[in-house]
This record gives C-alpha cells, sequence and structure tokens, in this order.
C-alpha cells in the first residue's frame, strides 16, 4: 500500500514508521506542524509543535530511509482541536484535545489529503489493534495496557479506522524503545509527552486564564450557600479537592470537593465525596466502531472514562441520540465533556462525548 | 541519485575541476597564516585564487574578503556598514520587498536591536524595484540613509535588478548588493556597478558548499562580526579555508555556463508549461531574467503539495520560502509582487543550470499535467 506516515518527533512514530517500510509499503514521512508559530515553542521543546520535533521526525525518516515533508495543519489544529478546547471549558466541560486531534487532524485532515494525494491510509504511532471483520476493520486495545490507546482513538468512524495503520498495536513500550535503539534512531530516549501540546508551559489553568479570563465567582454548596470564590471557574475540576479556599467550614468536617461547574452563574459547586459518586452515564453523539446496537436495547459491556482509566463493568443501550452507559459500581469524580467508551472485552463498541452524569 | 534537478538555485553540481583543486589543495599541510615554508605555500595558492577571483568579479583583490557563505558576507556588510553609518548618525536602511532572508533578517535585526528604521522599497508587478519610489525617497530622507541593500538578481523570479541606476539615485549614500544568483550567470562588474559592496556564494556556481565572498571597496573600514585573528582586512577573523577558495576560485573561471542554451531551455519550458497546464501562468514575464530562473504559479494548489508530488515524480524543485520548522509559507516575493496569500502559496520555482538538458524540460512537463490535477484535488479537502 502507499501510505502516509505521521510522525511527530517521538520515538512511537518513527519505529511504526519504520515498520511500515519493513512491511513493504510505500511510505512517505509527514510531520504536522499544529502551530502557526512554532518558533515561539522553541523552549518549550515538550508535544508535538517544536522546531525540535520537527527536526527529530526529519532525522528519523531519513534513518529510515523514506521522503519527508511538512504539512502545515495549523489552521485546522486551531479549529479542531483548540478552539473546542476552549469552548469546551466555557461550557462547563473537561474536553479531551488528543481525542479530537485524532478525530479532525490526524484520522480527518491528514488522511483526507493522503487520499486525494493517491495514499491508501495513514500510520501512526498509536497503542492500538485494528481487526478485519465481515462489516469492516474494528478497534480493539493494545497489547501493553499501560500504553493502550484505544480510548483516544474511540471517536473515529468505521471508515477512519479503514484508513489507519497501528503497528505498534502488539508490542509494549519498552520493547519500542529498545527496538529504536536497534534501528539506529536517536529518538529512542525521548521522554514521552504527556502535557498538552499546545500548553507549552504545562500550566492548563494558567493558559486558559489568559484566553478566558479570570472572571471571579460564587463557589457554593448544593443548597446554593455560598462559601467562598473563585477566579475563573473553568480553572476547576470536577472532583477536585484543593485550592478551594472556603471561607465557610463544612459543619461536618468532611472534606469537599467540586461537584459541578455552572459557566452560565459563573459558579462552582462544592459537596461531599459521596455526591461525587455517578452511576449512569450519557454521552452524544455516539460514533461507532462497528454495527449500530439495537435501539434501547440493553447490553452488557465496560465502560471507560479517563484515558487510563479502569474499564468499568456496566450495561449500556442506544436511545436513539445518546450513549447512556449504567455502572454495576458508581465511579467518582467524573467531568462531563470526556468521553465514555464502550468495550466489548477488549473491542471499542463506540463512545460519546459525556453530556450528563446521575 | 537518478531523476530531474530542477533546482539549481538552490544549489547546483560542483565542477569536475573545483572538485580536482579542491582535493588537492586538502591534501597540502599548511595554514595560511603560518610564516614557513608550508604556510607560505598555502598563503601562496590563497592569493593566486584571490587575484583569479578579482579579475572575475572586476574588482582589486585586496577587494575580497572571504567568508563561509553568502548569508555571512551580507550580513558583514549590512551590520558592518549600519554600524559604520550609524556613528555619522543614519540610522535609516532601504532594502527592497523582495531580499533574501540572508538581507531581510540582518536588517529586521537591525531594526530590533540596533535602532535601525527599515524601509523596503517596493517593487512592480514584474518583481523589479520601484525606482521612483527609491529617487523620492533618497530625495526626502537621503541624509538619514545609512545604506541601501538590494539584490543583484532575485532568486525566486531570476528577475535582474538595475543596480546601477540605484547606485546613480544612491549618490553617496552605500550600496550593497547581493550577487549569489546572478554571479556567472550574467556580466557582473564590481567596478562598473559602482557598488560599495557585494556579496557572492561559490555552491551557487559550481563552487563547494561553506565558502562566500564579499567585495569591499578599497578603504572602507567597518566593524567586524567575527573577532580573532583579523585575516580578511580586521573585517573577518577565522583561518582561511584555502580547499575552498582554490576551488572557488577554479569555479569561477570555467566557462561550461552557456547562457544562452539555458535561457533557450528555460524559454521553452515557460512556453510550454502555460500549454500544459491551462491556467498557469509565468511570474515576472516581462522583466529582465536570470537564464536558469522560473516561477509559475498553478492556480488551486498548494505548492507543498505539488513538491511532495513531483518529487514522487522524481522531478526536484521549489517552493520558494519555508520557515525553521520547515511550514511552508506563502513567498514574500510574490506577496511584494501583487500576489495574495493564496496565490503566492501556489507556485513553484523551477531552476535550470549547467547540467540541465532539454530532456529534463520535457520530462518535467510531461508529469506536470497530472501532478497539478492531483494537487488540485488535494487541495480541495
Amino acid at each position: 500500500m502507499k501510505l502516509i506516515a505521521a510522525m511527530s518527533g517521538g520515538v512511537d512514530s518513527a519505529v511504526a514508521a519504520a515498520r511500515a517500510v519493513e512491511a513493504g509499503h510505500d511510505v512517505i514521512g509527514v510531520h504536522l506542524a499544529l502551530s502557526s508559530n512554532p518558533q515561539k515553542y522553541r523552549s518549550g521543546a515538550r508535544g508535538c509543535c517544536t522546531i525540535e520535533d520537527s527536526h527529530d521526525a526529519r532525522r528519523a525518516a531519513d534513518v529510515i530511509g523514506i521522503p519527508f515533508y511538512i504539512w502545515d495543519m495549523a489552521e485546522e489544529f486551531h479549529k479542531g482541536v483548540v478552539e473546542n478546547f476552549l469552548s469546551e471549558y466555557q461550557s462547563g466541560r473537561t474536553p479531551n484535545p488528543c481525542l479530537r486531534c485524532n478525530e479532525k487532524i490526524k484520522f480527518e485532515a491528514v488522511l483526507d489529503r493522503a487520499k486525494a494525494l493517491g495514499f491508501d491510509g495513514v500510520v501512526t504511532g498509536h497503542y492500538a489493534i485494528t481487526k478485519d471483520s465481515p462489516t469492516g476493520k474494528t478497534l480493539h486495545r493494545a497489547a501493553d495496557i499501560d500504553k493502550d490507546q484505544s480510548y483516544v482513538l474511540a471517536v473515529l468512524r468505521t471508515d477512519q479506522i479503514e484508513g489507519a495503520i497501528f503497528p505498534l498495536g502488539d508490542t509494549v513500550k519498552t520493547d519500542t524503545r529498545k527496538e529504536a535503539k536497534e534501528r539506529g534512531l536517536f529518538v529512542a530516549n525521548k521522554p514521552d509527552s504527556h502535557d498538552i501540546c499546545f500548553v507549552p508551559s504545562g500550566d492548563n489553568a494558567g493558559w486558559l486564564r489568559e484566553r478566558l479570563g479570570s472572571e471571579t465567582g460564587d463557589i457554593v454548596d448544593q443548597a446554593g450557600k455560598k462559601l467562598g470564590e473563585h477566579k475563573g471557574a473553568y480553572t476547576y475540576t470536577i472532583g477536585q479537592r484543593r485550592g478551594l479556599a472556603l471561607t465557610v467550614p463544612d459543619p461536618t468536617g468532611e472534606p469537599r470537593y467540586v461537584l459541578k461547574i455552572e459557566p452560565k452563574s459563573n459558579t462552582v459547586v462544592v459537596g461531599s465525596h459521596d455526591a461525587l459518586a455517578v452511576s449512569t452515564i450519557s454521552a452524544t453523539p455516539p460514533t461507532w466502531c462497528g454495527p449500530i446496537p439495537e435501539i434501547n436495547k440493553t447490553l452488557r459491556g465496560f465502560a471507560q472514562v479517563r484515558a487510563h482509566g479502569a474499564p468499568l463493568a456496566c450495561d449500556y443501550k442506544f436511545d436513539g441520540t445518546n450513549l447512556i452507559a449504567n455502572l454495576d459500581e458508581p465511579v467518582f469524580g467524573l467531568a462531563t465533556g470526556q468521553a465514555l467508551v464502550i468495550y466489548d472485552n477488549d473491542r471499542v463498541v463506540g463512545s460519546g462525548t459525556i453530556c450528563e452524569t446521575i | 541519485m537518478s531523476g530531474i534537478y530542477l533546482d539549481h538555485a538552490a544549489t547546483t553540481p560542483m565542477l569536475e575541476n573545483a572538485i580536482a583543486a579542491m582535493d588537492a589543495q586538502l591534501r597540502t599541510l599548511g595554514n595560511p597564516s603560518s610564516l614557513h615554508t608550508q604556510g607560505r605555500h598555502t598563503r601562496k595558492d590563497v592569493e593566486d585564487a584571490r587575484e583569479i577571483l578579482a579579475k572575475e568579479l572586476d574588482c582589486l583583490a585586496s577587494e575580497i574578503i572571504f567568508t563561509a557563505s553568502g548569508t555571512e558576507a551580507n550580513n558583514t556588510a549590512i551590520k558592518g556598514i549600519y554600524w559604520q553609518q550609524k556613528s555619522l548618525g543614519k540610522n535609516v536602511v532601504v532594502i527592497s520587498s523582495i531580499e533574501h532572508h540572508a538581507t531581510l533578517d540582518p536588517a529586521a535585526w537591525l531594526a530590533e536591536h540596533e535602532g535601525a528604521e527599515v524601509i523596503h522599497a517596493p517593487v512592480t508587478r514584474d518583481g523589479v524595484i520601484d525606482l521612483e519610489f527609491l529617487r523620492k525617497l533618497v530625495a526626502s530622507r537621503g541624509s538619514e540613509i545609512a545604506l541601501i541593500s538590494i539584490m543583484h538578481a532575485n532568486n525566486e523570479t531570476g528577475a535582474i535588478q538595475p543596480i546601477a541606476e540605484v547606485v546613480k539615485i544612491a549618490g553617496d549614500i552605500p550600496v550593497h548588493t547581493d550577487a549569489a544568483q546572478s554571479f556567472k550567470k550574467i556580466p557582473l562588474s564590481f567596478k562598473s556597478l559602482g557598488v560599495m559592496a557585494l556579496s557572492i556564494s561559490a555552491h551557487k556556481i559550481g563552487g563547494p558548499l561553506g565558502i562566500g565572498v564579499l567585495v569591499l571597496r578599497r578603504g572602507v573600514e567597518i566593524p567586524a562580526l567575527l573577532h580573532g585573528g583579523g585575516q580578511e582586512r580586521e573585517i573577518r577573523s577565522g583561518t582561511l579555508n584555502a580547499p575552498a577558495i582554490v576551488a572557488l576560485a577554479t569555479a569561477a573561471q570555467d566557462k561550461s555556463y552557456d547562457a544562452d542554451a539555458i535561457a533557450k531551455i528555460r524559454d521553452d519550458f515557460a512556453k510550454r508549461v502555460t500549454q500544459v497546464v491551462p491556467g498557469s501562468f509565468v511570474n515576472a514575464i516581462n522583466a529582465n531574467r536570470l537564464p536558469g530562473i522560473v516561477n509559475v504559479t498553478f492556480p488551486g494548489t498548494q505548492s507543498d503539495t505539488l513538491l511532495l508530488l513531483m518529487d514522487g515524480e522524481k522531478v526536484s524543485c521549489s517552493t520558494g520560502s519555508a520557515c525553521s520548522a520547515g511550514v511552508h509559507r506563502p513567498s514574500h516575493v510574490l506577496m511584494a509582487m501583487g500576489h495574495d496569500e493564496i496565490s503566492a502559496m501556489s507556485s513553484l520555482r523551477f531552476s535550470f543550470g549547467r547540467t540541465s538538458t532539454q530532456a529534463d524540460c520535457d520530462g518535467a512537463l510531461d508529469v506536470l499535467p497530472s501532478v497539478i490535477t492531483r494537487g488540485r484535488a488535494a487541495s480541495g479537502v
């Protein structure tokens, strides 16, 4: 096949590209420039937007022996990922930008461009497995469960998965590093990226404050009684306990947690740990990585609600609009805006953005 | 590496005799600044080369300052002349809006760090400096102008600039010209141009990478960028790169660049490209241009995509400019000529050189229509 290898400058995508070449594919390396002004991130040297990373990606492509180009996806990234990130926070939700990047950039903008140029698919260094099935390709958890990235890929439609090649799905990360070293790829020891790539300082709250302002508002209890003040509701996360600076102590002496962020009234609601418990999760709009379940039919599966969260046994159903999961055991401190991903053992059934929790 | 190489303006194959000269010099022991036998021997080779270059550039041997690149020559001239003139109370730097980054960026640096006011002189739609603008500027603010730096020929379009006219308008104002693209492609005489300073680069003429020349008028003393042994008139320090210098001089003497033959291939390409790709057009078509360069706009495409596709067809050409991270940017040269961003990002430069053949031209034209079709499809998604 003729493939585009998306190369971030990290070890995973470099080894993935090398394996695709070795498998006999005709591969071209592409580094995605996601910031319209990469220079400003020069000192950051983290994430996927730096000069150092584009250099590392080029060097890896040269060592592998494939052509290499830079694709400017800054505009698409800003529209599809950064703006969405901001508007989700403004709406009181906690978004996952990596998931949006997979959905809108790597397996939409890049895949579409690749196809228009006559390529068959996009190779990435994601840890996930695809399998052929009678209804098309399906998405599964990686062999290395600690590195499994099926959660951030679950947002892909079947046609997007058809164009996705994940050569590292069967590999554990330590072996990837070892293989990179054996292949002479100097990125072998490059540290993993953890932060949000367009927040180079790692200071998410500060970055949001700069862009959304820091309008003060009330911190209230569930009855609406004012307990303190906050500087920008969106800098809080559901389940957060520290840094609330409440002036009115709880009568029982129990610690209080952020339960809810209400952007319209600009208030942060706090309460006891018990009040964080969530048993029913609704997510919309659902994306199905395979056949669409029969409407209102209750099925058994596992729900995952965080990038590296544990699978939670549940009943789930599709009511025609939302994907709804009823957990066997409650989960605590769940933010809307994150993805609900349903698994049938290791297979991704579908996903949606969490819109309501009860 | 097979394929069709149409990027001679970026760099061109080294001449065999220049390689031989460099190879021989690499095997010769001696620092040209040493006073013993070996040193004197290497010094003689360097000074022979200097005299050869002086003849080719029509300047005095003592006016030649060896640098490590054309970029260094530009930086040395622009910053040095600015500092010298600033001590006389002048702080305006005039450059054209189509300069190479090796001129744009030192000028911008002077503005940012040294109190310079940089004026970008506009160009016509054909990419030639607007002399009327310059005339008015010199008439109104001449006493403030520290220097004028305008390239001899543009690297993206090949448009030749009327430097002799610029010098006339400038009067006593120092003029520098970047002649990296024009040296050995069209007649070039330091003396008749009348500029104070001129830069060239060896690898554009079949010499090696890593060697350039600043020609600086005799008697002009400017502050140095590199301090050290003071080898080159105290204006440039660093052990002289004798092998590269000797190879540069050899390349400068070479007569195998047939400007007429190259221009003929280029013209054939320019004529037929608009036939095989309807809607495409050649930039700076009415300007007096270098023999080897043709810049074509293909509306509805993105040139970085075109480059990828051409590369896939084994044809090498160029998109103009990219930032330090390699992100494709609209060409400031084409923008200055009146293109909008979208159109400036849908243009390719094809540059022909000494080794170019009619078959190269035909081969590129063979693959272009399908590349443009695919490129247009990709830019629609």
